[in-house]
């Protein structure tokens, strides 16, 4: 979907011949590859283009006894990059993965390209490019050896991190060869030989994660574990109300607390600039020599507030205003096909629904957290940033120094789900270091994590649907009432595409916005837009089925219709990005079979099944989950079962199929039980015993399947979670009769 | 004030405030930092520690409270023979994804299967259901546990 923007990036159609290799001999012998792809261009999670000409590059170094070190050039959130990412360029690099040592990558988007955790990006964004940087130091390393035998390198081959001579039986290690093959000619990358597939060792194979044994044992491996000589530790308590401004505190007496070092207020307006989303807003800082005693002073903090226009805002404010946009037509129309009114009007049978999610916190288990030090002139930071470039470009303008004095450390983050895509605890970190003149670990309390995030924008939806007399959809229209600023959508996150399916298979569609101005921060959270319009369009497109007497698989089938493309933009088909009907049948033919959907009406009285379907970030999903409604509304999720299509190759099922249980249960919380709500123009929620998340006593068993496609490969972080809400919300439906229209799901509806 | 408390089998003394949550004792002036500061409410689960063999939560225990009761940490779970086996299962299904919490799942799945070496399904549930995985490895969680008491 349109979170996603390069083709050429994403299928490697397009590797520039100005693509390079760089090789060096590194301290100690090594052969050190850095290769450079330019011309590649990519799309942030939120939507927004990063801009033309970025490269991309891997880095390897494989040291005379012959260890391999691959470098991660990603950040590493739990989606399994850290692992996943070298195992592509150990694949056709041709060494043992015994012998694979992993760094994560430094920050150097000049010479690594993008380095974000976003948008399911990594593996269509790096899969070719990955692989041709493999092939070509596998290369170097053949040509080695074959120049010292005297031999043609097409008579060598490899294996396991050794190269072969057959004919004369002469092996050699890539250890010892490494130091004569970083003296070879750099092979081109667009023309490179690339394995065939069916000869692959490493991908396809089960790995697992790459840091596991530190994680088990407890060593210090996330940002929160960061610790330094003299480190201080550090608060910084915001305006409860977004946008609202220090009048005054009581420093003073915050300063004489025990084990405090220093109080000061923040005042954004001393930012530079300070106009960005995520740059700095205005509170006070409570810099002490524990983390403990920082937080203990916090409590006796007086501060007087100028809380600023946000504070009217409401989430029953903002309710009754869209029952008063939906009441008129919408502000702005985006998509209008044939003629809806009259359609409507003369439709056998008409379906009207209004649909309501809510905001949603990103509850990362890790709070928001970062360590600083200001010395001679330069910013070192170290963070669980999923945005590592932009973080450096936020924290360069907040301090006014240049890009090049912020040095990043990416750290692995405890979760991301879009949360560290905005690096505002990062110029937070770097504004109170310098001012202190020491290193200063700040840290977020859960608290501060939940109402200060940047929230999964809420959204209402306003349906009407007209089938004909054989049950055809054959009109639909959708006034959607979204946040903004100016009469805009106030991110991507906030909007719905024109294409959104069910549109180009509906004669008669209308697709209309109005606009809420708030001051609501927002910002993508996992598979953004995408986590909402998947519940709205999934779950009225089943109560059409049920209106129209249909069997919910069958009435989708027969809306898919023959297998075709439908565009994402008109007049510009892109067959690997655009919505290809036969994939999605075929996802949904496959879980309908592995669900046994078939039989679903054996099943006892208040169990039931539902279904439903979402294409996203490329990834083709097909979801049933099956539920079990009590008499006092409770709900059982008894089964979860998920069938995929992200194209011809998984490169590591240990991961996919984690990926994609996550996926399903991350979406599944949310639809119990999860929302933040605005009160007084503040979050009103605070811990996790407000904003609950899925625990193992509700997390039932998900089969995870994959249909392969002939296809590029594509990501896993965010396409499976999309379906997941509708199909619950589904099978809700079908066991109790009642349809949920508002999340999270109240269960006092279902009560018998 | 000074209080000397057992961590993983070593006496350490800390010179801090009595009402300190054990957690910032053991991550701030021990350097422990594999227990994990995720909700300072008791309801998250990733700061949990073993005080007596009990899992507890290190957010909402001072130290004040802890006396001469034994404390181990996941630092100290491979000395464990329940602790190590489950550190093992949990490499061998790959059961992290981000991580943060695991540590946390450790401890409470080392002390269920400590006290209970064939736990059931509502065994597990009742155990692990105060710790949260934000990336909902809960499959593999229960897994891992199952792993451990099936083993030899």
């Amino acid at each position: 979907m349109a979170t996603m923007t390069s083709q050429n990036a994403t299928h490697g159609v397009n590797l520039s011949r100005r693509a390079i290799l760089r090789a060096s001999v590194t301290v100690g012998g090594g052969l050190a590859l850095q290769a450079i792809l330019p011309g590649v261009v990519h799309a942030a999670l939120d939507g927004s283009a990063a801009g033309e000409g970025a490269s991309i590059s891997a880095y390897v170094r494989i040291s005379a006894d012959g260890v391999v070190t691959i470098l991660s050039k990603n950040p590493e959130i739990g989606q399994g990059v850290k692992t996943m990412l070298p195992m592509i360029i150990a694949e056709e690099l041709d060494v043992a993965w015994k012998d694979v040592r992993i760094e994560q990558a430094p920050l150097n988007e000049a010479t690594f390209g993008r380095q974000s955790a976003g948008g399911s990006n990594s593996t269509p964004t790096n899969y070719d490019p990955l692989r041709r940087v493999g092939a070509a130091g596998r290369q170097m390393l053949v040509a080695a050896a074959a120049q010292g035998w005297n031999v043609a390198p097409e008579d060598c081959e490899t294996d396991a991190g050794v190269v072969h001579h057959r004919k004369s039986g002469r092996s050699m290690s890539y250890g010892a060869l490494a130091a004569k093959a970083a003296t070879q000619p750099v092979p081109d990358l667009a023309t490179v030989k690339l394995k065939d597939p069916k000869t692959f060792k490493i991908i396809g194979q089960r790995i697992p994660g790459v840091d596991n044994a530190k994680i088990v044992t407890g060593q210090p491996l996330f940002s929160i574990d960061v610790t330094m000589p003299g480190m201080l530790h550090a608060v910084f308590e915001k305006c409860p109300v977004f946008g609202g401004k220090v009048t005054s505190a009581n420093i003073d007496a915050i300063k004489a607390l025990p084990g405090v070092h220093d109080a000061f207020i923040i005042r954004a307006s001393e930012a530079n600039p300070g106009k960005d989303p995520d740059g700095l807003v205005d509170g006070v800082a409570i810099v002490a020599k524990s983390w403990w005693m920082a937080n203990k002073a916090r409590e006796k903090l007086e501060i007087v507030w100028d809380e600023g226009p946000t504070a009217s805002h409401s989430s029953e404010g903002f309710a009754a205003q869209a029952a008063k946009f939906a009441a008129g037509p919408p502000a702005t129309s985006l998509r209008r096909d044939g003629d809806p009114a009259t359609a409507l009007k003369n439709a056998t049978k008409v379906v009207e629904a209004a649909y309501f999610y809510p905001f949603l916190s990103h509850i990362v288990l890790e709070p928001q957290n970062c360590t600083a030090h200001f010395a001679d002139g330069k910013m070192a930071v170290w963070a669980p940033a999923q945005n590592p470039g932009p973080g450096q470009r936020l924290v360069a303008k907040t301090l006014g120094i240049p890009e090049k004095d912020v040095v990043v450390h990416v750290t692995r983050g405890g979760g991301g789900f879009g949360r560290r895509l905005q690096s505002d605890f990062m110029a937070e970190a770097a504004w109170i270091a310098r001012k202190v003149g020491a290193p200063v670990k700040l840290l977020w309390s859960r608290r501060d994590d939940m109402q200060h995030d940047f929230y999964r924008p809420a959204g209402f939806h306003h349906f009407k649907g007209g089938l004909d007399e054989k049950g055809s959809l054959v009109a639909l229209t959708d006034h959607f009432v979204t946040f903004g600023k100016d009469g805009k959508p106030v991110n991507s996150s906030a909007t719905m595409p024109p294409t959104e399916f069910p549109a180009q298979l509906v004669p008669h569609l209308d697709y209309g916005q109005s606009v809420i101005e708030f001051g609501v921060p927002t910002g993508p959270l996992r598979a953004p837009r995408s986590n909402a319009l998947g519940f709205v369009f999934q779950s009225f497109l089943d109560e059409l089925a049920h209106a129209a007497g249909k069997d919910p698989v069958e009435f989708r089938l027969a809306l898919l219709g023959e297998p075709r493309i439908l565009p994402g933009t008109p007049g510009k088909p892109d067959p690997l990005r655009d919505f290809n009907t036969g994939r999605m049948r075929d996802v949904l033919l496959r879980v309908a079979e592995v669900s046994d959907w078939k039989n679903r009406h054996r099943l006892p009285k208040g169990t039931a099944k539902g279904v439903a379907f979402y294409y996203s970030h490329l990834g083709y999903f097909a979801e049933v989950v099956q539920a079990t409604v009590s008499a006092t509304g409770a709900i059982k999720l008894d089964h979860v079962w998920a069938v995929g299509d992200v194209g011809r190759q998984i490169i590591n099922p240990a991961g996919a199929e984690h990926q994609v249980q996550g996926a399903a249960l991350d979406g599944l919380g949310a639809a119990l039980g999860q929302a933040v709500t605005i009160e007084n123009g503040r979050v009103v929620q605070a811990n996790f015993d407000s904003v609950p998340p899925l625990r193992i006593d509700q997390a039932p068993q998900v089969d995870v399947h994959f249909v392969t496609s002939d296809f590029p490969p594509t990501g896993l972080g965010e396409p499976a979670l999309p379906p997941v809400l509708p199909a619950l919300c589904n099978a809700i439906f079908a066991a109790t009769g009642k349809r949920i229209r508002s999340l999270p799901i109240d269960t006092q509806l279902l009560k018998a | 004030m000074a209080y000397t408390i057992e961590v993983n089998g070593a006496k350490r003394t800390v010179d801090v405030d009595g009402d300190m949550p054990l957690l910032w004792v053991l991550r701030d002036e021990l350097d422990l930092k594999g227990s994990k500061y995720g909700c300072g409410a008791g309801l998250c689960g990733a700061c949990t520690v073993h005080v007596d063999g009990e899992p507890t939560r290190s957010c909402q225990t001072a130290i004040s409270a802890v006396g001469t009761a034994p404390i181990a940490t996941i630092e100290g779970m491979a000395s464990n023979p329940v602790g190590k086996k489950v550190q093992a299962a949990w490499m061998a299904l790959d059961v992290p994804q981000c991580g943060y919490c695991q540590a946390g799942q450790i401890m409470s799945a080392t002390a269920l299967l400590s006290k209970t070496p064939h736990p059931t399904d509502q065994d597990i549930d009742a155990a692990m259901s105060g710790n949260v995985c934000r990336c909902c490895s809960y499959t593999r969680i229960r897994a891992g546990v199952k792993h451990v008491a099936e083993a030899k």
